[in-house]
């Protein structure tokens, strides 16, 4: 996918001006916070099952070789193949052999991130093969030729007009009086044209939501059961996993699911789990007669051992972005690559180097809310604030901002002259805003000042009063 | 009896120090009320967090090591600030988690460090001041006050005390102001969007005064609240609870 971070601060102009997207984000923000605490609060042993998610996590990535190659071992066992995959080229190139093997023209998809993350579609349709993303929202944004906004809703910036608009572009056949004014006429509608796609298919590409190594098993979630035709009704399915999904036991997947669906989406559980072991036996009544797992490290073999290495606990339910009051004010499009949002600012700089992701990390208040609502407790602010000691060791922050840290850290350091320059500094600034209170504009200062006022000190600093009521309370 | 009375060092914050110091002498008010011994140690400037947050390791920790020694040997050290007194509980041991000799001292003082309201109610046992403010006020849970220190109830508990008060509750109130240090001058357009929803949840209760408990959160929202000419008033809490508002005019409110 396009790399669009290094512009984020444009791609936020943008957004602030886009009134439907602005439109979109306020109609969601309230009811994705809504549903996951409302499900939370139902599941008394939720903070325990935080806990059990965490450790889980820890111990699989501490043991991470055993088990991905338990895992491997089992696939193979039932009769599946593992294609390890150390880049993103060795990922396309095994996809597309699985799919020229197969004689493969069309290709249908569930909705997967590490898919964007590969750009699989570019690659397939640039070797003539071409693939339909099957997931409602995946699917308009094929038509549109968009990435995803959100890692579980990936369309959801997008209101009704723009789907209607959308499938009148390339559903030419569709009469002029045909309403879109449900959400149950925009399902219809694609639902008609996917189900063609389904039958027709060659090969199905899904991705995993875990990967189990005792069983050799993947396992999707999906609410509209898109995942489960891709995967069952071709005759080859290949699942799409990064090295941190795989999980030791059955017993472990289910308790991450339970703590899945109701942070990402409120549910207690997903409408279809389905877990793939192998490909179609002899007395199967349907299947895939080929079971592929393209294995894929990307990047994320060298977040073990730092810093980073928590950040692989994610199991991408999206409650990060869906409670951050910044992913909710800019949108999914500014981070500007795959992963938007608190997760997003961790992971963006691990996967594309954090000279070209430097704004995401920063673009925080560290607020908080997001460590607070991850199921595996992944301490998202203060891996932000690592990558910002990245930045600053390398010398990748602005200068400006470095010059004047420096400045303030000087004079921090040293109390008494801190003391004399806060002392003439509040005076002056007290004494120019004494009567109005604040400041409409300030030099250098247009940062705070384009869009707010600057109260004025009350002129007199704390230690220069204090100083002065101590001696004339002894005098 | 002044021997018992817990020995108490104010840190007084930069932000109160240069912009707001009522907001300190509120402090020592609220302190002495409650039975404490307070003093000022002058040798305090920052917690450090603009270089802790702004990735600048060496200075976080060269700034913290000049407050273990400022205030080493009180009792407590009390903040006026949920974010600075998060820094010095949270974040600062930390800092020397790879310095032995410094680490026990750290943790020490990261354990005798309280936000000051909390300090009040939970260390204190203060369940009532002796304060009156004649008007319908709403509260904002600044971030690192509510979610690292778990203050939520404790400025609710003594607001109700206050003579004339009426607290009405913001929808949000554990939303983010967008003030975030100094990402709201990295981040200007996202941080004016983020306090301008604030903006909106306050002007929606209809109070008349705002109240939270951290001067960067409060000069944000008083900023924003005054650039859309808003009637509405902006406060610290301890200036309320300690009675001090009398001839103290609100944040970002001149004197003529």
């Amino acid at each position: 996918m396009h790399i669009n971070s290094p512009k984020f601060k444009a791609n936020v102009t943008h957004a602030l001006a886009d009134t439907r997207l602005q439109k979109a984000l306020d109609f969601t923000r309230p009811s994705f916070a809504g549903r996951r605490g409302a499900a939370v609060a139902n599941l008394p042993e939720f903070e325990q099952l935080r806990d059990i998610g965490r450790d889980i996590k820890n111990h699989t990535l501490a043991h991470l070789d055993f088990y991905l190659e338990t895992w491997a071992a089992n696939v193979e066992k039932a009769g599946g193949h593992v294609h390890w995959c150390s880049t993103a080229d060795e990922a396309r190139a095994a996809v597309l052999k699985i799919c020229q093997d197969a004689g493969a023209r069309t290709v249908t998809k569930g909705k997967s991130m590490i898919s964007e993350e590969l750009g699989i579609n570019e690659h397939l349709e640039k070797h003539g093969i071409a693939p339909v993303e099957t997931d409602l929202g995946e699917y308009i944004l094929q038509i549109r030729d968009e990435g995803p906004s959100h890692i579980i809703a990936p369309a959801f910036h997008l209101n009704r007009e723009d789907w209607e608009e959308s499938f009148r572009k390339v559903h030419t056949d569709l009469p002029a009086d045909r309403v879109f004014n449900e959400r149950r006429d925009i399902l219809t509608e694609a639902r008609t044209r996917l189900r063609e796609k389904f039958l027709a298919a060659d090969v199905g590409i899904t991705g995993a939501n875990f990967l189990i190594a005792e069983t050799g098993s993947s396992v999707i979630v999906t609410n509209e059961g898109n995942g489960d035709l891709t995967q069952t009704l071709p005759k080859v399915h290949i699942a799409l996993a990064s090295i941190e999904k795989v999980v030791p036991t059955l017993e472990d997947a289910t308790s991450l699911l339970r703590l899945l669906a109701r942070s990402a989406t409120g549910q207690d559980f997903s409408v279809y789990t389905t877990f793939s072991t192998g490909a179609r036996r002899q007395h199967d009544l349907d299947g895939p007669g080929e079971y592929h797992v393209v294995l894929i490290d990307n990047g994320r073999s060298n977040m073990l051992g730092t810093e980073f290495q928590e950040m692989l606990r994610c199991i991408r339910c999206a409650a990060c972005m869906n409670h951050c009051p910044v992913y909710f004010t800019v949108g999914g499009h500014s981070y500007g690559w795959v992963y938007p949002g608190p997760m997003g600012s961790v992971l963006t700089p691990s996967l594309i180097g954090v000279d070209k992701a430097g704004h995401l990390p920063n673009a925080s208040t560290f607020c908080g809310k997001c460590e607070s609502v991850c199921p595996v407790k992944i301490p998202l602010p203060k891996l932000m604030r690592h990558w910002r000691e990245r930045e600053f060791e390398r010398h990748l922050s602005p200068q400006s901002s470095r010059t004047n840290l420096a400045l303030w850290a000087w004079f921090a350091r040293r109390p008494g002259f801190y003391r004399l320059a806060t002392r003439i500094g509040a005076a002056i600034l007290g004494r120019l805003g004494r009567r109005k209170g604040r400041f409409q504009w300030l030099p250098f200062a247009s940062g705070w000042t384009d869009g707010r006022d600057l109260p004025a000190p009350e002129g007199e600093t704390f230690f220069a009063r204090y100083a002065r009521e101590q001696r004339e309370k002894n005098s | 009896m002044p021997n018992t009375k817990p020995r108490v060092a104010l840190f007084v914050t930069c932000l109160v120090d240069l912009h707001r110091p009522s907001v300190g002498f509120a402090a020592i008010k609220l302190l002495e009320q409650a039975g404490c011994h307070v003093e000022v140690p002058r040798a305090q400037t920052c917690c450090g967090q603009p270089a802790y947050n702004s990735g600048d390791r060496a200075t976080a920790r060269e700034l913290c090591r000049g407050l273990l020694d400022a205030f080493g040997g009180y009792d407590y050290v009390v903040v006026p600030s949920g974010s600075c007194g998060g820094m010095l509980r949270e974040h600062m041991p930390h800092l020397f988690d790879d310095d032995p000799n410094t680490s026990a001292r750290a943790d020490a003082l990261a354990a005798r460090t309280y936000e000051l309201v909390s300090f009040l109610t939970d260390v204190m046992g203060v369940k009532s001041v002796d304060a009156a403010y004649a008007g319908t006020v709403t509260y904002h849970d600044s971030c690192a006050g509510l979610r690292e220190l778990g203050i939520k109830a404790q400025p609710r508990a003594l607001l109700a005390s206050v003579d004339g008060l009426k607290l009405t509750e913001l929808a949000d109130a554990e939303v983010c102001c967008g003030f975030g240090g100094t990402f709201c001058v990295k981040y200007p357009e996202i941080s004016v969007r983020m306090v301008s929803d604030k903006t909106k949840s306050i002007a929606a209760t209809g109070a008349d005064t705002l109240l939270a408990g951290d001067m960067g959160c409060l000069l944000n929202m008083a900023g924003r609240l005054k650039r859309e000419g808003s009637p509405v008033k902006t406060r610290h809490v301890a200036e309320v609870l300690a009675g001090i508002t009398g001839d103290l005019p609100p944040i970002g409110e001149g004197r003529g």
